[in-house]
């Protein structure tokens, strides 16, 4: 049985975490891409046509509000765990009857909870400032929620391997930056090279991007069942390799 | 009942063997002491106790559980209060306080009140809306013990509490844990300061090299050890010009103090024999007192011994 009442304290510690200091966890990275979103949607807008009818700004926000939602549930869960192991106050939870699956809930929820609240601050925006449809809102949600799950625990696990920041930041910046811009955020697949389009179908977070963007426009470069069944395996396949070095207490309880 | 045992546990890292098959058990409501050089496998023991560490075999049981299987009631059993002096730089004490609280599923106005009560008993209400970076090495301890106690363990651990603490705390730390004791608390201590197990420990075992190298009452093992110190007050100007003393008490000398010289001597040796060889090297004896070994003496001798690892009450 679970321990819902250690679960919702670890949760609502890790959101607390994160909401007091907001301005680098929340505002900052929503300017951060708005200011994306100024540059390339003023510069860009008149001069391409992604999908037909369909300005590059529309375009572009679902494509920021999904990579902001991948970057920022990312650092939640990584940078909390690996301040916890360099502060030594992740022994406070290990000594406590929390259990490796509890940990992991607790962790990734409020991934999802950063990652989303910095989605919907660019959604806003973007909302006021374009013409925004939204055709199948139950697709953004069920892409928000997944892809934010996926990358919390990412987060997690590079949390977990990570003996030092130095560590940490390699993974964000040699694997997750790369895949996130390599994904579709801010162009359709279709304008790519054969070779390119061909690898980008390598790439999972440009499943979650597609799927995501189908939300709005149920225009998309692959089948959203495609996309939903690629976001669901990888969050099954990283929740897996969590819960079984958490269970075998690699790199934590050691 | 025991409230701890340890069943052949061992650990390894690559090559480096921490725990070599310890096994012995803690009485519930004992006072009890781990000691043992740095390095000896104390805090290693310690944590797998408490979850921090994986065994690599063996078994280890807190109030009749398994600590690995049964984790759950091990840990809502035992309070640790580790050596390191940990921070949070999010939360100040009593956030911290309350979120602990939450871990193990308890809120509400009465656990609050036990907060209140942690916080005044560890003369931590003024700094309860400190942050733990803001605090002195001392209060940051006894917000340790304070997060090690929020619910309410059976067991409490203090792994090295005093350490680096100035003398006022200490003498606090002491009363504390003399205190839960009192209550009916479980007491597990490491400590370098031998002076302190000796005053608070009913037991004590000492570890040498990932081993148990001795484990009886703290009493006993003083009582047990084979030599007791002979403390002889000669005059000052006696040891300003000493000759040189017959071999036979030379090599007995431990120590020469201000106005006295201290011999340790086998207990089986009779003190008139050693009173016979001073007259005989003209010492002049002013007077004389016999103590047996403290604890520090015993444990320097114990593990300057590279001898045969005595398992205590170690079967399991």
């Amino acid at each position: 049985m679970l321990n819902w009442a250690g679960t919702w304290a670890l949760f609502l510690k890790e959101v607390r975490r994160f909401n007091s200091v907001a301005v680098q966890t929340v505002f900052a990275p929503i300017v951060a891409t708005l200011l994306y979103l100024l540059v390339f949607g003023q510069v860009i807008d008149s001069k391409t046509d992604v999908f037909s009818g369909l300005a590059y700004s529309q375009f572009l926000i679902p494509g920021l509000v999904m990579m902001a939602i991948l970057q920022n549930a990312f650092s939640n869960s990584s940078s909390s765990l690996i301040q916890s192991k360099m502060h030594g106050n992740l022994t406070f939870v290990l000594l406590s009857p929390i259990s490796p699956l509890e940990f992991y809930i607790a962790f990734t929820a409020a991934a999802i909870v950063r990652g989303i609240a910095v989605g919907l601050g660019i959604l806003i925006v973007g909302a006021i400032a374009f013409d925004l449809t939204w055709q199948a809102p139950h697709w953004i949600i069920i892409f928000a929620v997944l892809s934010a799950a996926m990358m919390g625990g990412l987060g997690m696990l590079a949390g977990i391997v990570s003996d030092k920041y130095d560590h940490l930041a390699a993974f964000q910046n040699f694997i997750i930056m790369p895949l996130t811009f390599l994904s579709g955020v801010f162009y359709s697949i279709q304008a790519l090279p054969e070779f390119w389009q061909k690898a980008s179908h390598f790439n999972p977070f440009f499943y979650m991007v597609d799927g995501f963007r189908y939300g709005f426009f149920e225009k998309a470069d692959v089948s959203i069942y495609l996309s939903l069944s690629v976001t669901l395996l990888f969050v099954i396949v990283v929740s897996a390799i969590n819960l079984i070095l958490l269970n075998k207490g690699v790199k934590i309880r050691e | 009942m025991s409230a701890v045992e340890f069943c052949n546990v061992r650990k390894h890292y690559a090559d480096l063997q921490a725990l070599k098959g310890v096994s012995f058990s803690v009485e519930e409501g004992s006072f009890f002491g781990l000691l043992g050089p740095n390095g000896a496998g104390k805090s290693t023991l310690i944590n797998a106790m408490s979850g921090l560490v994986v065994p690599s075999s063996g078994s280890i049981k807190v109030m009749g559980k398994d600590v690995i299987s049964d984790y759950r009631e091990t840990r809502r059993s035992l309070g640790l209060v580790p050596q390191e002096l940990i921070a949070d730089p999010f939360f100040n004490i009593r956030e911290l306080l309350k979120l602990q609280s939450g871990y193990f599923g308890l809120k509400g106005a009465k656990q609050n009140a036990w907060i209140d009560e942690l916080l005044e008993r560890l003369a931590l209400t003024d700094k309860a809306d400190s942050l733990t970076h803001q605090l002195s090495g001392g209060m940051k301890r006894r917000a340790l013990i304070a997060m090690s106690l929020v619910h309410k363990p059976q067991v409490l651990v203090l792994d090295e509490p005093t350490a680096g603490v100035d003398v006022d705390l200490r003498r606090t730390l002491w009363e504390f844990t003399r205190e839960l004791h009192k209550n009916g608390h479980t007491i597990i201590l490491t400590t370098h300061y031998l002076e302190e197990a000796e005053a608070l420990c009913d037991k004590v075992a000492i570890m040498q090299k990932g081993q148990i190298k001795a484990l009886d009452k703290t009493s006993a093992l003083l009582s047990k050890h084979a030599y007791r110190y002979l403390k002889v007050s000669v005059p000052q100007s006696y040891l300003q010009q000493q000759a040189p003393l017959p071999p036979a008490l030379q090599n007995l000398l431990v120590e020469d103090e201000a106005s006295a010289l201290v011999f340790k001597v086998d207990k089986e040796v009779a003190l008139g024999e050693i009173l016979g060889q001073l007259h005989q090297a003209q010492v002049p004896v002013e007077d004389i007192s016999s103590r047996d070994a403290t604890l520090e003496e015993v444990f320097i001798d114990l593990t300057a011994d590279s001898g045969e690892v005595q398992q205590g009450e170690g079967k399991c």
